[in-house]
C-alpha cells in the first residue's frame, strides 16, 4: 500500500502510523456532555466503502494526514494535511 | 533420450550432477527434469498420500510431482521442483517421501488402503477412541504423509531484500511480454521485464513456430538483446512476480544462487518489492491434464511439456509416444516429435470431428480408459469410434486445454470470468488497478494474437502515465484458431487423478458433492484439492468442471476458489531475510555504551535501546550484590547513570507555554525561566499516557523529557495535538533525544563532584532543587538540571552527544575518586521504588491520575487533553485500585511483581481479587523487599495486612499496606 504525503510525496505505507477515523479531528467542547465525548472517543462506523482516516508520516516529516480511501477497493482517493 | 540437432542447451558444456545417489550428465541450460529425462530416468518421486510412483508432469513452476530436496545438511532445500531447478556441476538432488527407496517404497501400502483414505478420511476414520488421535493416529499420519523436510539446523544461507521502482512492469517474457516491454521502452518508459524462467522468451523457446521469418527462440533472443541494450530497461530473469498488492506494489522473488554452487558473496534469493505505475500481465497459460483412470504414471505428461522437452532441451521423453487431447494444440506435439524422428504410436482426440494430418495412427472420438506400468507407463487402452485397442507406449502426452494464468488478477479480490470459447477462466476487467492482462493470460491462444495484445496492452499502460507509443510494425506469426471441446474426465475402472500432489481423484470430488460439500470452497477444504504447493494450477478447472457436473450446475455458477499470493512457493527465509538475531530490530546505543561494556556491564534492552543492567566489581558473583552496592553508593556518596535514552523534545515559540498547558494536565506557562517541573500527560480517554520533567530554558523555550518507552508515542501525540487540535498556536518542536548525552549525577556528593567540572559554581542559591540552565561542563557548553529520580541530592548534566563518551568516563572516574561510581538499571529501579516514583510498570495504560494519587495535578483552571474523560464516572472513586506500597510482614519475605492481592484470609480466586503488584525490588537501604502495587481503595487502607499470591511462582506473602514513598517521605535529602 502506498500513500501520498502532501509534503513528501508518494511513500510506502510502512512510513506511516495509522490512527483511526478522522472523527478525532472534531474534538468536542469540554462541556459538550457525555454522549458527545463518548461518540468522539469510542463510536466508529467501520464503513465498507469510502472512509476518512488519519495517518501520521512518522518515519518521514511527522505530518498528520487525512486520507480519503475506499476500504472495499483499497483505492486512495485523496490525502491532505490535517493542519489547515 | 537426447535428440541430435534439437534444443537450446549448450551441447559443448557438459554438466555432471547426482540424483538419488547416482551420477548423471547433462548440459548447461538443462533443468534437473530435462537432464533426468535425457538419461531416461522417469521415476523421480512418490506422491503425498498414497506414495504412488510419480514422474515429471510439466516443464514449469506448476510441477506437482517432481519435487526433490537439493543439497544436504543445514542448507538443504526441500520441495524444489525438478522442472525449474537448473543443473550445475556438483548439484545433488534427493528424492523425498520414499523409504527405503524410490523403487520399493514401504508406504506404497497406502495405495492398497486407498478406499479407507478417501476425502475427509481423517474426519471419519480416526474418531474413536478420542485419546488415540493425539497419541497414535496423528503422529502416524504425519509421518506417512508429507513432502521434503528441512534439516532442523541453523541455515547459514544469505537472503536479501530489495526495492525497485518503474513506470511499467512487464510480468512474463513470452511473445506478449516482449512486445509490451519493447513498446513501453521505445516510448521512453522505465521498464522492468521479469520472468520466472532462467531463459526469457516464454513458449517461444518451446515451440517450433516462426516469428518474422525467424525461429521463435531466435526472434526472442534478438528482442532480448535489443531490450538489454536500452538504458531504460531492466531484465530480471529467474524472478517470479509472486503477488499484486495495493497501489501498484508487487512482490517478486529473484533466485540468485539456486543455479550454481553456493557463493559467499551472493545471496541465495532476493525478495523484491517493485512499485510500478503500470503493469502488464503476460503470464501466459498453463496446460491442464485430463482425468482418466491411472493418469498419474511416470511417462504421462502434459502435451506442451513434451514439446518443451523436445524443442528447448532436445530431449524426447519417450521412444514411442502417444498423444491424447481435446484440442488442436495437442496435435503439435505429435507433429514436432514426428519431425524430430520420434515414433508416434497414436494420436487420440476426444472430438469425433477432429482434423489430424500425420503419418501416425489417429483415433478420433477416442479416450484413454486405462494405463499400465508400475514404475513407468508401458501401455494404454484406448476406446474410440472404431472400438477399443491397446497401445504399447512409454510416454503419453495429454492436453485438456490451456488455462490462462489469471492468478495475479485475483490477488485483490478479483474473480475471473468463464470464457466458453476456450473453456477456461479469463481475468475480469480492472481486477487489479493498473494491471493490464495481455496475451495468453487473457485467452489469446495464437502467437500473432499474443504479439498484438502485448503491444495494445502496453499502449493502455503508456496512456495512463502520459506517454505515447511509437508506431511500429507488428511481427508476423502464426494466427491459427484454437479449437477445443469439453473433456474433463474419463469414466472407467480405477482412480483418475485431478490434484496429483495431494492425491485427489475424481472419486473424492464426487464423494464431497454426495456429502453435500457442494460449495467450491467446501469441496476444496474437504478434499484438499488445490491446497498443495502448486495451489491447484494443474487441477482447479478440472475439479470445478467435475463438481459442476455432479451437482448439476454450470461452471460459471459453481465459481472458483480464491487465488492468493504467492503465485509460486516463497521460502520463509526469503520473506524474513536478515530479520533474525541482530537484524531482528534496529539497535540504539548510548554514547556510554562502549565504556559500559568495557566495564563488564550486561546490557539489557529498553525498547530499541541497550542500557547497562549493573556494573560488577571484583568479587561480586550475583547481580544482587552489584545492585545493592550501587544503591548504597548513591545513598552514601555519588553515582553516575546514563539517562540519555529518555525522550527529549525541544519546544520553542511564543505559545510554547500554552501548548504545554494543553498537553500536560498541570500548568507550565507559569513556570519560571530556569526552573523544571514534573508533568503528567493524559490520553484523551482520561488515562495516563506518560510523565517526565520539562525545563523552561527561556521565555519561549522549553525542553520536555519523556520516558524511554514512550518517546515516539509522545512525539507523535504532540504533532497530533498541534496539527489537528491547536494549529493556531505558534509553537515548533523537534526531537533532540540523540543530540544530547545526559547523565544523572546522584548522591550526597554530587555537588562536590560537579563543582570540580563545571565553571559556574553550584550552590543552593544558584542551583536550588528543580533549577535548570546552561552550564559549562569541562569547557563544553552544556545544560544542568537539578532533578532527581533517586530521592537524593542529584543533577542531570547534558552535553552535545559527541562529548558523551568522554564525559561519562570523566564523571565515573571522578565519582570513583569520591567513593562512588557508575550504576545501572537495577539500582536505578530500586532507588525509585524506595521513593515510590512511578514508571510504565505503574502507568501501564489503564490507570488514571486519581489511581496514582495525582488527581490534584489536573488543573481546574484550564482545559487539557484527557481532562473531561478523566472525570467521568468509574475513573475516580473508592472502588478504583490505587497506588500503595507493600512491605512483607509475615515469615515469608519475598515479593514478586505481577502477583495478586487479596484480603489476608480470603480464598485466592478471581472474585476475591483486590489488586496486583507492579514493581518489586529488594531495598538494601531498608533491608526489606518493597513493592509498588494497586489495591482497591488502597489509600484508605494504609496499615492493613493483605496477602500477596503469585500463582505462577507459588509464593504467598503477607504484606502491610503503606504509603508508596518508603524512604525519606519528607524529601529532605533531595533538597539538602
Amino acid at each position: 500500500m502506498r500513500l501520498t504525503c502532501p509534503l513528501c510525496g508518494e511513500r510506502d505505507r510502512r512510513e506511516f502510523y495509522y490512527q483511526g477515523e478522522a472523527v478525532m479531528l472534531d474534538r468536542p467542547a469540554p462541556d459538550a456532555g457525555d454522549e458527545a465525548w463518548d461518540a468522539y472517543l469510542h463510536l466508529r462506523d467501520n464503513a465498507a466503502g469510502e472512509t476518512q482516516d488519519l495517518w501520521c508520516h512518522e518515519a518521514g516529516c511527522g505530518a498528520w494526514i487525512k486520507v480519503t480511501r475506499n476500504t472495499v477497493t483499497h483505492e486512495v482517493l485523496k490525502t491532505e494535511l490535517v493542519a489547515k | 533420450m537426447r535428440i541430435d540437432g534439437k534444443g537450446l542447451v549448450s551441447r559443448d558444456k557438459a554438466v555432471s550432477f547426482r540424483f538419488d545417489g547416482k551420477s548423471y550428465s547433462g548440459f548447461e541450460g538443462d533443468t534437473l527434469a530435462s537432464a533426468l529425462l535425457a538419461n531416461d530416468v522417469r521415476l523421480v518421486a512418490r506422491s503425498f498420500k498414497y506414495h504412488r510412483p510419480r514422474g515429471i508432469l510439466t516443464a514449469g513452476s506448476e510441477e506437482p510431482n517432481a519435487l526433490v530436496t537439493i543439497g544436504s545438511g543445514a542448507g538443504q532445500e526441500p520441495n524444489m521442483r525438478a522442472t525449474v531447478q537448473e543443473i550445475f556441476d556438483g548439484l545433488e538432488a534427493h528424492p523425498q517421501n520414499a523409504w527405503p527407496s524410490l523403487e520399493r517404497d514401504a508406504l506404497s501400502v497406502n495405495d492398497l488402503l486407498s478406499s479407507f483414505l478417501s476425502a475427509g478420511f481423517y474426519y471419519k476414520t480416526f474418531m474413536w477412541p478420542k485419546a488415540f488421535w493425539e497419541k497414535l493416529y496423528e503422529p502416524i499420519i504425519r509421518r506417512a504423509a508429507g513432502l521434503g523436510a528441512l534439516s532442523g539446523e541453523t541455515n547459514a544461507d544469505r537472503y536479501e531484500r530489495a526495492f525497485a521502482f518503474c513506470d511499467v512492469l512487464v510480468i512474463g517474457s513470452g511473445p506478449s511480454g516482449l512486445m509490451a516491454a519493447l513498446t513501453a521502452a521505445e516510448a521512453g518508459a522505465d521498464v522492468i521485464l521479469a520472468d520466472e524462467d532462467s531463459r526469457m522468451g516464454g513458449r517461444l523457446n518451446a515451440e517450433t513456430r516462426e516469428v518474422d521469418g525467424q525461429a521463435g527462440a531466435d526472434w526472442a533472443a534478438t528482442m532480448l538483446q535489443k531490450l538489454s541494450e536500452m538504458n531504460n530497461v531492466r531484465l530480471m530473469p529467474r524472478t517470479t512476480v509472486t503477488g499484486a498488492y495495493d497501489q501498484g506494489t508487487y512482490g517478486a522473488l529473484e533466485k540468485v544462487g539456486h543455479h550454481r554452487q553456493r557463493r559467499s558473496d551472493l545471496p541465495l534469493e532476493c525478495f523484491w518489492r517493485i512499485v510500478a505505475k503500470q503493469a502488464v500481465l503476460c503470464a501466459g497459460a498453463l496446460e491442464r491434464p485430463v482425468a482418466f483412470p491411472n493418469n498419474d504414471r511416470p511417462g504421462i505428461m502434459t502435451a506442451g511439456a513434451v514439446r518443451t522437452y523436445l524443442n528447448r532441451y532436445g530431449v524426447a521423453p519417450g521412444k514411442s509416444v502417444t498423444v491424447f487431447g481435446n484440442n488442436d494444440d495437442a496435435h503439435r506435439t505429435a507433429h514436432d516429435l514426428a519431425a524430430a524422428g520420434v515414433s508416434i504410436a497414436g494420436v487420440i482426440d476426444s472430438r469425433g470431428d477432429a482434423q489430424i494430418d500425420g503419418d501416425f495412427p489417429v483415433y478420433t472420438g477416442g479416450q484413454v480408459i486405462a494405463t499400465e506400468g508400475r514404475l513407468g507407463l508401458n501401455e494404454i487402452t484406448v476406446r474410440h469410434a472404431g472400438g477399443q485397442r491397446t497401445i504399447r507406449t512409454d510416454c503419453l502426452a495429454m492436453s485438456g486445454g490451456w488455462n490462462p494464468s489469471v492468478h495475479l488478477t485475483c490477488h485483490m479480490n478479483g474473480r475471473p470470468v468463464w470464457e466458453p470459447s476456450i473453456l477456461s477462466f479469463v481475468p475480469s476487467d480492472g481486477a487489479v488497478p493498473g494491471l493490464i492482462p495481455a496475451g495468453a493470460a487473457t485467452g489469446h491462444m495464437s502467437t500473432a494474437a499474443c504479439l498484438t495484445s502485448g503491444i495494445e496492452s502496453a499502449k493502455i499502460a503508456l496512456q495512463a502515465i502520459g506517454l505515447k507509443a511509437k508506431n511500429s510494425k507488428t511481427p508476423k506469426a502464426e494466427d491459427g484458431t484454437y479449437n477445443i471441446a469439453p473433456l474433463w474426465y474419463v469414466e472407467g475402472k480405477g482412480r483418475a487423478w485431478l490434484d496429483f500432489q495431494n492425491d485427489v481423484t475424481t472419486k473424492d470430488i464426487k464423494l464431497a458433492a454426495k456429502e453435500n460439500f457442494r460449495s467450491v470452497e467446501h469441496m476444496k477444504r474437504y478434499t484438499t484439492q488445490g491446497m498443495a504447493t502448486d495451489q491447484g494450477k494443474n487441477s482447479n478447472v478440472n475439479a470445478l468442471a467435475l463438481l459442476a457436473d455432479v451437482t448439476g450446475r454450470g461452471i460459471p455458477e459453481t465459481g472458483t476458489t480464491t487465488f492468493r499470493p504467492p503465485y509460486s512457493p516463497v521460502s520463509i527465509a526469503a520473506m524474513g531475510q536478515d530479520a533474525q538475531g541482530d537484524g531482528f530490530a534496529p539497535q540504539r546505543f548510548t554514547t556510554s555504551h562502549k565504556a559500559s561494556v568495557a566495564r563488564g556491564a550486561p546490557m539489557i534492552e529498553a525498547g530499541l535501546w541497550y542500557r547497562p543492567s549493573y556494573f560488577p566489581t571484583q568479587g561480586e558473583t550475583t547481580w544482587r550484590q552489584s545492585c545493592d552496592r550501587e544503591v548504597n553508593m548513591v545513598r552514601e556518596s555519588v553515582g553516575i547513570c546514563d539517562v540519555s535514552t529518555l525522550g527529549k523534545i525541544d519546544i520553542q515559540g511564543p505559545d510554547a507555554g500554552a501548548f504545554l498547558d494543553f498537553v500536560y494536565c498541570n500548568t507550565f506557562s507559569k513556570l519560571k525561566v530556569g526552573r523544571t517541573r514534573y508533568g503528567l500527560m493524559l490520553r484523551e480517554d482520561g488515562h495516563v499516557m506518560d510523565d517526565g520533567t520539562t525545563a523552561r530554558l527561556g521565555e519561549h523555550h522549553y525542553v520536555m523529557t519523556t520516558t524511554t518507552a514512550a518517546a515516539g508515542q509522545v512525539m507523535r501525540h504532540l504533532e497530533w495535538v498541534h496539527q489537528a487540535l491547536r494549529p493556531e498556536l505558534d509553537v515548533s518542536f523537534i526531537s533532540v533525544t540523540e543530540q544530547w548525552a545526559q547523565f544523572a549525577v546522584a548522591g550526597p556528593k554530587s555537588r562536590e563532584l560537579l563543582n570540580a567540572l563545571i565553571e559556574e559554581e553550584i550552590t543552593d542559591d544558584s542551583w536550588p532543587f528543580m533549577a535548570c540552565g546552561p552550564a559549562t561542563v569541562a569547557g563544553v557548553n552544556g545544560r544542568l538540571f537539578r532533578i532527581s529520580f533517586s530521592g537524593e541530592h542529584a543533577y542531570e548534566v547534558a552535553v552535545p552527544a559527541r562529548y558523551g563518551d568522554s564525559l561519562f568516563r570523566l564523571l565515573v572516574a571522578q565519582a570513583e575518586a569520591l567513593g562512588g561510581g557508575a550504576y545501572g538499571m537495577e539500582a536505578l529501579n530500586v532507588l525509585r521504588i524506595e521513593k515510590g516514583f512511578i514508571t510504565h510498570a505503574e502507568i501501564h495504560g489503564r490507570v488514571t491520575a486519581f489511581d496514582i494519587g495525582m488527581e490534584r495535578m489536573v488543573s481546574a483552571k484550564k482545559d487539557c487533553i484527557g481532562k473531561v474523560m478523566a472525570a467521568r464516572p468509574g475513573l475516580v472513586g473508592n472502588d478504583r485500585e490505587q497506588l500503595v506500597g507493600l512491605k512483607p510482614v509475615g515469615n515469608i519475605k519475598q515479593l514478586t511483581a505481577g502477583a495478586h492481592l487479596l484480603e489476608a484470609d480470603a480464598e485466592a480466586i478471581r472474585v476475591n481479587d483486590q489488586g496486583y503488584t507492579t514493581s518489586v525490588g529488594f531495598s538494601p537501604t531498608l533491608g526489606s523487599y518493597l513493592a509498588l502495587a494497586f489495591l482497591k481503595n488502597g489509600r484508605a487502607r494504609h496499615g492493613e495486612t493483605v496477602r500477596m499470591v503469585d500463582h505462577l511462582r507459588k509464593i504467598e506473602t503477607l504484606c502491610e499496606v503503606c504509603d508508596p514513598v518508603f524512604f525519606d517521605p519528607e524529601g529532605g535529602r533531595v533538597r539538602g
